[in-house]
């Protein structure tokens, strides 16, 4: 019979760290897929799910089963991926700050392209990822994360809520004004359905 | 139900977590606003546009690097499960050692003014006892009366007002 997460857990705190080795198996792709759209970038999703692991592990010998073990894992993974966005930003900031006039920054903002421009370049489906990744990435931070939480882990409000910090009413206007943005900012794609090509894999 | 209630039960409706009255009530609502109607076919396109997003594998050296870290870390010594928490034993230690050297301190460190004052108030005392016994006497304490009425004449010139200093004081 298959152990749960939490029983899973609970052997890594008693010292199995067999145990522990499943649940890496089991939730390194979802943490790293949560960690890439929130900070878009695959390498530092590697790092920040590592990182993730390494504080589960850490953390084993004060665990207590009082709540779902992917809650407690996404709240330390929304936690992680908060920190690497600010700092990021912080980081960004002191670059743009620094840089000298006519540098990359300036030459390449960071906007959405235009309305016009979307639908008059027939996006490839590349670009189009590209566009929605963009797209979650211009959402504020809880935002983003109740999403991602949301569409991609399917979790239900209550789960979410804890992981955020916030009640289930709270999530739910932050849910309802997060998809008004993206209708805002994704308006071009969906009046455009997306080229079908043969042979190609496409996401489940 | 009004537009503005829509904002709280939009996506749960398109998410299917409503029971059937919750949800025959924001229909209801959808087949009379035109707006919320689009609204929330909008929002299904959104997701499902979102579901175009493709699903990364983390590298191969994934696994290896973690377990390598895992192995990295400290493992937990015999004594951490007597202390539990270091920072609270190190404090605990602290005190321990601010007790004992407050104890060490020389007396003369703790105040010079203490064995004086420890004597003064000794001899306090014994002045205080050191005439009970006449004053247990009862023939004494009878004939203070009389000796007493000798003091007031004398005490009486010496406490009575200077009659230019009473005068002041009105």
């Amino acid at each position: 019979m298959a152990r749960s997460d939490v029983q899973l857990m609970l052997d890594v705190k008693a010292g199995d760290d067999a145990s522990f080795d499943f649940l890496l198996v089991k939730y390194r792709s979802p943490l790293v897929n949560f960690l890439h759209r929130m900070v878009r970038d695959t390498a530092t999703a590697e790092d920040l799910a590592q990182e993730v692991f390494l504080r589960v592990y850490r953390a084993r010998k004060q665990y207590t089963p009082s709540a779902k073990f992917t809650t407690w894992l996404f709240r330390i993974a929304t936690n992680v991926a908060l920190n690497s966005v600010r700092d990021t930003r912080h980081q960004r900031m002191e670059v743009s700050l620094d840089a000298p006039v006519g540098s990359e920054e300036d030459a390449a903002p960071r906007e959405l392209p235009t309305r016009e421009m979307r639908i008059d370049e027939h996006l490839l489906e590349q670009d189009r990822v590209q566009f929605i990744q963009r797209a979650i990435a211009t959402l504020p931070e809880k935002q983003r994360a109740a999403v991602l939480l949301h569409k991609y882990e399917e979790m239900d409000y209550a789960e979410i809520a804890k992981i955020l910090d916030c009640t289930e009413s709270a999530l739910k206007s932050l849910l309802f004004r997060a998809y008004e943005s993206l209708r805002v900012q994704l308006a071009p794609l969906v009046a455009q359905p997306m080229p079908q090509r043969a042979g190609e894999r496409r996401p489940s | 139900m009004k537009c503005e209630q829509m904002s709280k039960e939009l996506i749960s409706y398109l998410d299917r977590r409503m029971d059937s009255a919750e949800r025959r009530e924001v229909e209801e609502h959808l087949a009379s606003c035109a707006s919320c109607r689009k609204r929330a076919e909008e929002f299904r396109a959104i997701s499902n546009l979102m579901d175009e997003m493709p699903v990364i594998e983390p590298s191969l050296g994934f696994d290896a690097r973690m377990r390598q870290r895992v192995a990295a870390e400290p493992q937990r010594k015999w004594f951490t499960w007597i202390v539990p928490q270091p920072r609270l034993a190190l404090a605990a230690v602290l005190l321990i050692a601010l007790t004992v050297w407050i104890e060490k301190l020389p007396p003369s460190n703790q105040g010079s003014p203490a064995p004086n004052t420890t004597a003064a108030s000794s001899e306090q005392d014994f002045n205080a006892i050191k005439d009970l016994g006449v004053l247990e006497n009862y023939d004494v304490v009878t004939k203070m009366d009389a000796l007493s009425e000798l003091v007031p004449a004398s005490a009486q010139q010496s406490d009575k007002p200077e009659p230019d200093q009473a005068e002041s004081n009105d």
